[in-house]
């Protein structure tokens, strides 16, 4: 079979990292190729530089087996290559057929006429099961959706090669399920896939060939028939990993968060959380499923005290924490991994001993009513970045420099050395390599072992899974439904997780 | 990704270097830029260069005029250093050391008499107090209503030209003037040339070394006390303050407090130990300087006397040079700088990123 793509030797420099090391990569036509490998292990970096993001330093672009120079997104368009990012580039206010004929339109006495394009648009929707309400505003459209006028919008373009940046991040299992449908439709007409990733059961169901990047570089290419998780997560990461988590049942203790009647309205006025009770045990892990903006992070900023609850009831050991702020809260026995590390656990523009103690800063052991103590400061970072093992191992490299997995311990460590009855923890494996993912999951259970009382927030199912050992769904603001144990298939749970199905109690007929 | 790091860091690429080539790399830039103007004038720049650097520095009354003008810069290049650390821009430091510097004169007024050791630092926290008060106002707003301080600063800055203005030209003025009754001459901190030979002449006073106190007490303030700590997450990442328990609209309101007095303090130069009284007009846009400083400066304590000594000197250099060329070059040499410093960040980079990239090139090669 021909090759679609041939990436020839291709070098990307940044400033002080060499992104893609002489990488070479072929993928033939009418196939789906998966790219697997860890965060920052230069696979979108490589996918960027093809679709002319990025000028490589060095090597050699082909395209269908022709020589090609790709200066810009306008050249690879041109050449047939279509990009869906991680990150959608739609613009919100606008309906989704002006989003698709964006740089594209045609006009008639100077006005936007959209009459071919719908027409060419829905045959194109139809042929590939790519269903999308073509006169809606984008911003009332789900992220599924949105995904999908991204796609529609590449190939209305043309586009015959596709290339989509970990497109099942933000997806249900079921519109994971759709999506592959409609990939799966692509290349029946002939089109060829690259699939960026690192969840290897997808690499598994849906790709023909696997390339796997490591450090820059690219570390081995198989056939999917021919290959197994294992191998993969193992070429990824360089030694043998662990991809189940070891756990063993334990009896839970005593309730130590109990949340009773929670309800929570956002400034919008909109009733973001609606009576939500819940329990969690010393020694227990309760994990909260759901597709994310169903209620989960105004949960977890009403416990840590970050908003105040409109009614309800938390207490943590018995001790009443709403109305408390969140030093307060910490205060009672709260350590908290928030959902958005980035954005409220770490400052990264400070190094590591110093976000070591941000929350912890006022504490006598780190500092008196006025000076910081610099000492105990730089001792307690030196001894968790040990414990932790966080690389680079200074306690004084800018947290910014750090990689996901890196700055995601640097909290663990932080939250853990609270000494805290209850640890919430939320998305603490988000964008965190594999490696990273089975030490924090490690951790997590070790504290619960240790008599912890751990509510984990997650929007991978599988890290739901594996962890709890009780599983509450969040939907549309409410707990539709716990299950005592953690033995339920994957597909149920997304059928609670969308609202299909609702708790016994309250629709047995659908069940 | 490959790390370029394990030791083998070209120490172009340290940042503590970066902090200083960058500023120096714009400075030699505008003299450069400078130069082709005094051309177009029809002057020889490195006459022009060569007067400007050996009338200030050359000389013993050169330095105390460059100090004399370097003193009031630290005070407003600080203000808006800290208030930066906080992450907020304080363009208020004008009107903030207006009031200051006239709570100075006013207090001074009405104490004559008091005995040095209680007159003086009784006028020192009066500028304090004065700037801190036009620091806590634009604060407050900030942290109950969300008003931005840049606005707010900006037109206390009007308010303050104007209430002081009128105070000095209506209430409290000598006649004809537009200048306070002077202040209790207990009040007055002696300059330099009446202690030490060498400055003869020159106004450099005993406030400069308040200035310097001023630049060690934000430094400790900042990077050693928990206070500081708080302040400087607040400045880089407000949600994560909140995360970790720290007020956002507490720090807020203390650091654009502190950075008010601050600027409050530039009256000890002028009003204590320069012309004991306080005159409408005494500082042409010090506040504003003090943004430029700050940024030269890095919003870094040491840094900021750093600019404000060049500053300075420039600011004493446009007097020297007038002669030779028009005193224009000067501002223009100074606003150079200041865009310079302001884009250079990325450009310098870029250009020592280059650099280093061919160097790693061909080592590799």
């Amino acid at each position: 079979m021909p090759y679609a793509i041939e990436l020839l030797n291709i070098t990307k420099r940044f400033a002080r990292t060499v992104a893609n090391d002489n990488v070479t990569l072929k993928v033939s036509a009418g196939t789906i190729h998966a790219l697997v490998g860890e965060n920052g292990a230069g696979k979108t970096t490589l996918m960027e530089t093809l679709y002319g993001l990025y000028q490589p330093d060095g090597g050699e672009i082909r395209i269908h087996e022709k020589k090609v120079s790709i200066r810009s997104p306008h050249d690879s368009i041109s050449l047939g290559i279509g990009m869906v990012h991680q990150h959608f580039m739609l613009v919100p206010p606008l309906t989704a057929i002006e989003n698709i004929v964006l740089g594209a339109e045609e006009t008639k006495n100077a006005l936007l006429d959209l009459k071919r394009a719908t027409a060419e648009l829905s045959e194109l929707s139809s042929r590939f099961a790519l269903t999308v309400p073509l006169d809606e505003k984008v911003e009332n459209l789900g992220v599924g959706i949105q995904q999908r006028v991204e796609i529609l919008k590449a190939i209305y373009r043309k586009a015959d090669i596709l290339v989509l940046d970990e497109p099942t991040a933000v997806l249900t299992p079921q519109e994971s399920v759709q999506l592959f449908r409609i990939l799966s439709e692509l290349k029946a007409e002939g089109k060829t896939i690259v699939l960026i990733t690192h969840k290897l059961n997808e690499v598994m169901s849906i790709s023909d060939h696997v390339s796997v990047m490591r450090r820059g570089k690219i570390v081995g290419e198989v056939e999917t028939a021919s290959t197994s998780p294992q191998d993969l997560a193992q070429m990824m990461v360089g030694r043998p990993v662990l991809l189940r988590v070891e756990k063993e049942t334990r009896q839970p203790g005593n309730p130590v968060l109990v949340v009773n009647g929670l309800s929570h309205v956002d400034r919008r006025g909109i009733t973001v959380l609606k009576n939500v009770s819940l329990e969690v045990s010393s020694g227990e892990i309760l994990g909260i499923a759901g597709v994310e903006g169903n209620g989960q992070s105004q949960l977890v900023e009403c416990i840590a005290g970050l908003i105040k609850p409109s009614s309800g009831s938390i207490t943590i050991d018995g001790i009443q924490i709403v109305g408390l702020n969140a030093r307060e809260v910490f205060a009672r026995g709260l350590a908290h991994v928030p959902e958005d590390r980035l954005k409220r656990g770490l400052v990264v523009d400070m190094d590591i001993k110093e976000n070591l103690i941000l929350g912890m800063h006022t504490q006598a052991r780190f500092s008196s009513r006025l000076a910081l103590r610099r000492k105990a400061i730089k001792e307690n970072a030196e001894l968790l970045i040990t414990k932790y093992d966080v690389r680079p191992m200074n306690s004084e490299a800018l947290t910014r420099g750090l990689s996901g997995g890196n700055q995601q311990k640097v909290i663990i460590a932080r939250e853990l050395s609270r000494a805290a009855q209850l640890i919430v923890a939320s998305q603490p494996t988000r964008g965190v390599d594999i490696g990273g993912i089975e030490f924090i999951h490690r951790t997590l259970v070790q504290a619960r072992d240790s008599g912890k009382a751990i509510l984990l927030v997650s929007a991978d199912l599988n890290e739901i899974l594996s962890l709890s050992d009780r599983i509450a769904v969040m939907y549309n603001g409410e707990i539709v439904r716990i299950f005592p144990d953690n033995r339920i298939e994957e597909s149920e749970l997304g059928m609670y997780m969308t609202g299909s199905k609702q708790s016994e109690e309250k629709g047995a007929s659908n069940g | 990704m490959a790390d370029v790091k394990n030791g083998n860091r070209h120490w172009l690429e340290h940042p503590a270097t970066q902090t200083f080539l960058i500023p120096i790399l714009a400075v030699a830039l505008s003299f450069a830029i400078g130069a082709i103007f005094i051309v177009i004038v029809g002057q020889n720049p490195f006459e022009v260069y060569s007067t400007l650097f050996s009338q200030t520095l050359g000389t013993s009354y050169g330095i105390g005029q460059l100090l004399f003008k370097t003193t009031p810069l630290i005070f407003a290049g600080l203000s808006v250093a800290l208030c930066f650390r906080a992450g907020l821009f304080n363009i208020g430091a004008e009107g903030q050391l207006q009031i200051g510097a006239f709570a100075t004169a006013l207090v001074g007024m009405y104490t004559m008499g008091v005995p040095p050791v209680i007159e003086i630092p009784l006028l020192i926290l009066a500028g304090m107090i004065g700037g801190g008060l036009w620091g806590f106002i634009p604060g407050y707003l900030k942290a109950k209503t969300g008003a931005h301080e840049v606005i707010n600063t900006i037109m206390l800055n009007f308010v303050a030209a104007a209430l002081v203005s009128y105070f000095v030209t209506n209430v409290y003025n000598v006649p004809a003037t537009v200048h306070t009754p002077p202040i209790s001459p207990t009040g007055r901190l002696p300059r330099f040339d009446a202690l030490f030979s060498g400055f003869e002449g020159s106004p450099v006073n005993f406030s400069i070394l308040i200035a310097l106190l001023a630049a060690v007490f934000v430094w400790y303030y900042i990077d050693r006390t928990r206070y500081g700590y708080e302040l400087r997450v607040v400045g880089l990442n407000p949600k994560a303050a909140e995360y970790g328990g720290i007020s956002v609209a507490k720090n807020i309101i203390v650091s654009m407090t502190i950075g008010g007095a601050i600027a409050g303090l530039v009256g000890t130069n002028f009003v204590m130990g320069y012309k004991y009284y306080f005159e409408e007009g005494f500082s042409i846009g010090t506040g504003f300087m003090g943004i430029a400083v700050a940024l030269l400066g890095n919003n870094n304590p040491f840094g900021v006397i750093l600019a404000a000594l060049l500053f300075g000197m420039l600011e004493y250099g446009g007097l020297v040079i007038n002669t030779m060329v028009p005193k224009e070059l000067v501002s223009i040499l100074q606003a150079i700088v200041i865009i310079f410093v302001i884009s250079s960040n990325k450009i310098f980079r870029r250009i020592l990123v280059n650099f280093l990239k061919k160097r790693t090139l061909s080592v590799n090669d």
